[in-house]
């Protein structure tokens, strides 16, 4: 029996309250007045919008008869006919309604070949409208949301308020509170996506609804399950996609949405710091991982590419993902051409686009919180020995000043090789020269680059390269490797003389670099590395490298070849320069000098680099690279210089990386042009940032660049950004949004039940300093949330999706929540928060159908097995079978919704797939363990533990049949009891004395039916 | 009485029993006791997405197998001769040629490189083919050869995503799931849209096969060589046909007890998809085990080892789903990427492909199931008339390429469209993929301007706004 505590009886109060204004109020209004005003955003633009705005809306190419319909005035004055298509007051003169009404199919319109038909009703409605004026109303989605005032007669909480009026309006009741066990499940499903243990659903009849949901709101496991919601319209795979689908570490992004939710990080923050984290003034390391967001677009590593397509296929990806999880916009419409039903031109889809794409590709170390406490210690230490330093040296300043002014006076002009033609040999990789010169190998990683070029450097002594930083490789580079290392095994240059049909290979006789690493050799002796001299000895087996070690490792190296002499070049002699890398480079650049034998200084390059730069124009990274070099030439120094080097020995090892966002230097900065029918390569016109002109207007005092982007995406000005935040928390707990379409709330979006619904919530967000947390206790709490999901045929035909709300929300739960309900329930489920994905088994012959086999693919097998759902690996190209069953999508593209199937392909999974037979057996051994002695008990124990609930009479017998038809076929011999116990003949698990192992079979058997019910995987 | 307690009384377990029946047609199942097989029924409730239904207007087609050439197999060798070519062998291109044109990895100033096989003409129809396709060549008059496809991507993962789902960026839905939205499944016993893979998985992944933005319920299910033929299909270790059969029957029972106190149409088709489930742990191994084909038809195939996973048994087993009511076959076979070795590459996938496809054609003929069913076969492009790596390879290439279709509405025995003398842009009658997916709805029935899914506002088709019907082609 339930306990009836104060909040439960509170609850039955209020909603008794909440039935019985409904009832009084009811009998006071009579039915609708037959002939209320048509309304223009209901009745009438889903109308337009729907038939008319291909060929008369937004996009002036693809307007018909340059006629409008989407604007009144337009619409008044009429297209090429001059004559009005509307007269106000007046459908008898209106061509609209004569058209709308003709049967001449050259006449009528739609035009027949649209294949689109009004309906008699929507012709009426149309003339209706015409008589009472035609007004036009702005599109609701368009203006800012604001709160309708409370009428004292319904109910005070706003949702139950605003239902309340509905439902009373439509002659509808509201369904009866749900029993306590139906709700407390709803409840931490809803808010933690687990349901609740024996002890849970004892708290919750003990300390009431609103208690509990306050004790769950603080649970970590809540991040855990609303993360989950956000990592769908994010598309948070744990691999880059396309055909070579290989891993990337994205998880620390992951893990900081978790954490996000479970600070309720506002949700405007929440939004800038992914968004534009990075430019966050003193933007902490957790705020650059924030902007992971935008990069978990799928990245081509396809041999071959042309890097800058797919980058520009990850732009589009971005604007669409912004589209759909921030501004509930269809920004994709507009990336071909101006949107043919909402306003948002083709030049507003770049002028958008814009703000995002002057950004570098990062990727970044991450480190745990103690280790960034670590490395700041670190910091402190190395800045005090070098304080020490500059107290050792007097009038350090100027020592190093003059120190500076000595590299640069030592350095010879050199002029750049403008390549004429770039590429690999092999082809592989398409390299690209940047307005610095400098050549960057994105894309598939390949051994050999070479460039054609006619320098005309008769004379030429020698070649520089440099091996420069970039913020478009890994940890800025410069290897193109995983890690940023790099080897260069051979540096080559062939001429052609203009009368020459062959290439002539000239000799390098010396090679100096700022640094090289020791002579080494590889484990099997064939590879030698180290020297810059290896650079021009001819072989391939031997390279030059210069890592600094893993503190210094991500900076530019600079190596010197002489050639034998000067050159005796005629003109339009044509040059290839080779690199033979044996690991790869992400960017350098090659320069010729006549100066006779220049060499590299034996200084960090990167000092001589920050000391050409003028002293006051220098960055703080440049000060830093300059005062490391100088240090190190102090001979009175020498015991604080091991002390420094000794302390950024000590550095941690990060726990992984983050791709993110990072704000393009002033000699990369991109320009955006408009994309003539949104094609990569086909830019038209320069595009500056803007924003679309319907929506809020930017702050005109910014710069205009992602940070301000962020922020006013993330305004409460914008008409959007709340109400599809509100959206989206709705959609998850009842199924369906109040807007049907979370990702479009443009004009083709079916108009929501409950608008003023979703804008009493929307301004309430913002009001509560956008509390994510706030909303979802809000929407809880309300009766309308607590109904019954029980229905009648009756109310299946009048509300037959519960779009009214006329009951509780029921549906099959998500992927990870079906999942996650079979662990927990099988006491299997290991909570720990976070942390790298966890490889799930999956068969052999799913692995077999990788393009590139995934040999890291080793099933978890301790405790990690049994990690939340969220912490499962997801592999594009080869969707996690069990999360592809219950509709998880991949994470190819954003995904807003998610729509419910009901295949025969997810009963087999949940009957036979590894991990659910695995929590069949470990529920029965819990059933034997805790559920008593007798079989009745058990059955109840084990109904309970699926469905939080005591079975029927009719439910428990069905169970205990089930029960001894197993039985007695186990006794018999039919059926090998340690088989389907453990999988395995021969064992068996530790059993109490009185237990069997055909018991332990026979529930097993058992437990495997009642985790595939209906309830176990549904919230009811 | 309160009204609360009115409210509950509307749901007797009468009403709700009555309204299923009535309303759902589910409960059928569950009514029989025992019943394995409950028969069309079950196909027609309100909530099934895959029952079957009406197309725009009467199609020649009921079903299509597009036998996917994953690589990209290079026309120049198996489908369009080019004695020119063999001439200019060695030589550069033409320089107006090569105006914005990208290949893959060459520089385009590469030499041309001569067809490596002969062709000679078969058939009455007297069609072209290379001395490599052998067996492809006697159904010559059963077949309409297009040499005139181009395409948008040169790489292998859009490629084949542009290929299967008119869109270079993923998330799109595939042909087969818009086939099956548009017309539904027939097959009770099968999914309504099956996926074989031979060689080695494709660089475009499961997205090639996906539902994309249409319910999860349209996507292809591969079935597999090894292993369970459908992912999960087996019982746990232990269970035998019995205790699966008993324990279904109870967690049946248990559900509609569950439906008739919660009156949850969703719980009724919860049902079906276990009762759907049972049946395919029969009929999905029955379908996959070849025991049952005569010697001469394994013959007939080519298939040496009837259950080992290769090509020749996929495309009988394309022929089995056929006859099964089956709507879409996706075969893959990923093995077309010849960017060296290529003689001798593409003899050793002709070997392996010519015989099955040709024999796939012959046996539904003589079955008379060619009639309804439409056939494909090709890759996602085709491959340069200049060389790559030195004397034996060819690198990708969009501007031309071949494809093949034949049986439901195909004018076989045609040739369509011509490519230049070097085989490498379309001279006449060019036919683009969307065109191509255009042409395949419509031999279904369909219209592709009209198979539309809202989605984000939008009325999304298979050709975005694009394609255009090639009558041509049509019988």
């Amino acid at each position: 029996m339930m306990v009836a505590t104060a909040q439960s009886c509170r609850t039955q109060f209020f909603f008794r309250a909440f039935v019985l204004i409904l009832l009084a109020t009811a009998a006071a209004s009579g039915p609708l007045a037959a002939q209320t005003k048509v309304d223009f955003q209901h009745d009438i633009q889903p109308i337009l919008a729907e038939n008319c705005a291909d060929c008369h809306g937004v996009d002036p190419e693809a307007r018909q008869a340059s006629l409008r319909l989407d604007i009144r005035a337009a619409a008044l004055a009429g297209g090429d006919s001059e004559e009005p298509a509307i007269v106000p007051q007046h459908p008898e003169l209106s061509e609209l309604i004569a058209r709308i009404f003709s049967d001449d199919p050259d006449v009528v319109m739609p035009p027949p070949a649209t294949n689109k038909q009004l309906s008699q009703e929507q012709k009426s409605l149309l003339q209706r409208w015409i008589a009472e004026g035609a007004e036009y109303q702005p599109h609701w989605a368009f203006e800012l949301p604001a709160q309708a005032p409370l009428d004292p007669d319904f109910p005070a909480h706003p949702v139950d308020h605003f239902v309340a009026k509905k439902l009373q309006a439509m002659h509808l009741t509201p369904s009866p509170p749900a029993n306590d066990f139906t709700l407390c499940r709803r409840l931490f499903l809803d808010l933690i996506g687990i349901p609740p243990t024996p002890d849970e659903l004892k708290y919750f009849r003990k300390h009431g609804f609103a208690a509990t949901a306050r004790a769950l709101l603080k649970d970590e496991r809540f991040g855990e399950k609303w993360a989950r919601h956000w990592l769908d319209v994010a598309r948070y795979s744990d691999t880059n996609g396309y055909e070579k689908d290989v891993r990337r570490d994205q998880w620390a992004w992951r893990d900081w949405v978790i954490g996000a939710y479970n600070r309720d990080l506002p949700y405007d923050e929440f939004i800038i710091e992914q968004i534009a984290g990075d430019l966050l003034p003193g933007a902490t390391p957790a705020q650059i991982n924030a902007t992971g967001f935008l990069r978990n677009s799928m990245i081509n590593e396809e041999g071959a590419i042309v890097p800058e397509q797919f980058r520009m296929f990850e732009m589009f990806d971005r604007m669409d993902c912004i589209g759909k999880a921030v501004m509930g916009l269809t920004t994709q419409c507009a990336q071909c051409h101006t949107h043919k039903y909402d306003p948002l031109t083709h030049e507003e889809y770049y002028g958008m686009f814009a703000f995002l794409n002057n950004s570098y590709e990062a990727q970044s170390a991450v480190y745990s919180d103690d280790q960034y406490l670590e490395i700041a210690e670190i910091m402190k230490d190395i800045q005090a020995t070098e304080e020490q330093i500059k107290q050792r040296v007097p009038d350090w300043e100027a020592a190093l000043s003059e120190w500076a002014d000595r590299l640069v006076a030592k350095e010879v002009p050199w002029s750049p090789i403008v390549a004429t033609e770039l590429g690999s040999t092999s082809g592989l990789n398409h390299p690209t020269q940047l307005p610095d010169h400098s050549i960057l190998m994105l894309g598939h990683v390949n051994g050999e680059v070479f460039m054609i070029a006619q320098p005309e450097a008769s004379g030429a002594t020698a070649l520089r390269l440099e091996v420069l930083p970039h913020g478009d490789l890994a940890y800025r580079g410069p290897g193109h490797s995983a890690d940023g290392t790099w080897g260069l095994q051979e540096l080559e240059v062939f001429v052609r003389r203009p009368d020459q049909t062959e290439w002539e290979k000239l000799k390098f006789v010396a090679a100096s670099a700022d640094f090289s690493e020791p002579e080494k050799k590889s484990e099997d002796e064939k590879i030698v590395s180290g020297p810059v001299q290896l650079l021009i000895d001819g072989s391939t087996q031997t390279m030059w490298k210069a890592d600094r070690g893993p503190a210094h490792r991500h900076q530019a190296s600079l190596a010197v070849v002489q050639f034998d002499g000067p050159l005796d070049l005629p003109p339009q002699t044509e040059w290839k320069v080779v690199l033979r890398m044996g690991a790869m480079v992400g960017c350098c650049r090659v320069s010729w000098t006549r100066e006779p034998k220049p060499t590299a200084q034996a200084v960090d390059y990167a000092a001589v680099l920050a000391a050409q730069v003028p002293a006051k124009e220098r960055t703080s990274a440049e000060q830093a690279s300059l005062f490391a070099a100088w240090r190190k030439v102090l001979s009175e120094c020498d015991d604080l210089n091991r002390k420094i080097d000794s302390l950024w020995d000590g550095l941690p090892s990060p726990l992984t990386s983050v791709l993110h966002l990072a704000r393009r230097e002033p000699e990369h900065r991109r320009h955006t042009y408009l994309l003539e029918r949104g094609v990569w390569d086909q830019p038209q016109r320069p595009v500056k940032p803007h924003t679309p002109a319907i929506l809020h207007p930017l702050p005109t005092t910014e710069a205009p660049d992602r940070l301000t982007f962020a922020r006013w995406l993330a305004s409460d000005r914008s008409p959007l950004t709340a109400r599809v935040a509100v959206n989206r928390i709705w959609q998850a707990i009842f199924g369906e949004g109040l807007v049907l379409t979370p990702e479009d709330f443009g004009t083709r979006a079916p108009v929501p039940e409950y608008r003023d619904l979703l804008d009493w919530l929307s301004v309430d967000l913002m009001q509560n300093n956008w509390s994510q947390k706030q909303l979802i206790l809000r929407v809880v709490t309300s009766a309308t949330y607590q109904q019954s999901s029980h229905t009648s045929p009756e109310l299946l035909q009048r509300d037959p999706r519960n779009r009214l709300l006329t009951r509780g929300p029921r549906f099959r739960c998500d992927a990870e929540v079906v999942r996650d309900i079979a662990l927990s329930t099988a006491g299997l489920l290991q909570q720990q928060l976070g942390g790298p994905p966890i490889i799930p088994p999956v068969p052999q012959n799913v692995l077999d159908y990788n393009y590139q086999y995934p040999s890291y693919w080793k099933p978890a097998t301790g405790p990690d097995r049994y990690r939340r759902a969220l912490y499962g690996f997801r592999k594009r190209s080869m969707p996690d079978p069990v999360m592809s069953a219950f509709d998880g999508p991949n994470g190819d593209v954003a995904c807003a919704h998610r729509v419910v199937s009901n295949t025969p392909l997810a009963a087999l999974t949940g009957l036979n797939e590894t991990i659910f037979v695995e929590a069949a057996r470990a529920l029965a051994l819990r059933v034997l363990r805790e559920g008593g002695d007798a079989d009745i008990a058990r059955a109840d124990y084990a109904f309970r533990l699926c469905t939080a609930r005591t079975p029927n009479a009719a439910e428990r017998t069905e169970i205990l049949n089930l029960l001894s038809s197993h039985r007695k076929r186990l006794a018999d011999g039919w059926l090998n009891p340690r088989e389907i116990a453990t999988g395995d003949t021969d064992k068996l698990p530790d059993l109490a004395a009185a237990v069997t192992p055909q018991d332990l079979a026979a529930w097993t058997l058992v437990a495997r039916v009642l985790l595939n019910l209906d309830e176990t995987i549904s919230k009811n | 009485m309160t009204h609360l307690e009115q409210a509950q009384q509307l749901m007797t377990r009468a009403a709700c029993r009555r309204w299923f029946l009535t309303q759902c047609g589910v409960g059928l199942a569950g009514m029989a006791a025992n019943s394995l097989f409950a028969g069309e029924n079950l196909q027609r409730t309100a909530k099934n997405p895959l029952a079957p239904r009406r197309s725009h207007f009467a199609g020649k087609a009921k079903r299509v197998i597009f036998m996917f050439q994953a690589g990209a197999p290079s026309h120049l060798e198996l489908f369009d001769p080019k004695p020119e070519l063999a001439k200019r062998d060695g030589q550069l291109p033409p320089a107006e040629l090569l105006k914005d044109y990208r290949a893959a990895f060459i520089n385009p100033k590469s030499a041309l490189l001569g067809p490596r096989y002969k062709f000679s003409q078969h058939g009455a129809c007297g069609m072209p083919l290379s001395e490599l396709l052998p067996h492809t060549a006697r159904m010559a008059d059963d077949i309409c050869l297009i040499r005139s496809m181009h395409t948008e991507s040169v790489n292998h993962a859009p490629g084949q995503i542009f290929m299967n789902t008119g869109s270079e960026q993923f998330g799109r839905p595939s042909l087969g799931a818009w086939t099956l939205y548009g017309l539904g499944s027939e097959s009770e016993d099968l999914p309504g849209f099956v996926v074989l893979t031979s060689a080695k998985g494709t660089s475009g992944g499961a997205s090639n096969y996906g539902c994309g933005f249409l319910p999860t319920s349209y996507g292809g299910i591969p079935f597999r060589s090894k292993g369970d033929a459908m992912l999960y299909l087996s019982n746990p270790p232990g269970i035998d046909a019995q205790a699966q059969r008993t324990s279904l029957d109870s967690l049946r029972r248990l559900n509609e007890l569950a439906l008739e106190s919660i009156g949850d149409p969703e719980i009724a088709a919860r049902i079906q998809s276990y009762e759907m489930a049972y049946r395919l742990q029969t009929s999905a191994p029955e379908l996959m085990n070849l025991q049952s084909e005569p010697e001469h038809v394994l013959r007939m195939y080519g298939i040496e080892a009837p259950n080992k996973a290769s090509y020749a048994r996929n495309c009988l087993l394309a022929r089995r789903l056929v006859e099964r009511g089956v709507r879409y076959i996706q075969l893959f076979h990923e093995a077309w990427d010849q960017h060296g070795n290529l003689t001798a590459d593409v003899k050793k996938n002709a070997l392996a492909t010519d015989q099955p496809s040709a024999a796939l054609v012959a046996d539904l003929k003589q079955r008379g199931l060619l009639d309804d069913t439409l056939l494909v076969w090709g890759g996602e492009f085709g491959r340069t008339p200049m060389v790559q790596g030195g004397s034996d390879g060819r690198d990708h290439h969009n501007r031309c390429f071949s494809m093949w279709l034949a049986g439901g509405g195909i004018r076989g025995g045609h040739v369509h469209g011509e490519s230049d003398e070097l085989g490498f842009n379309v001279a006449t009658d060019p036919v683009h993929v969307h065109d191509l997916n255009a042409t395949l709805l419509h031999l279904l029935g369909l219209d592709h301007t009209r198979l539309t899914y809202r989605f984000q506002g939008r009325d999304y088709r298979l050709t975005d706004v694009h394609g255009r019907l090639v009558k041509d082609i049509l019988a």
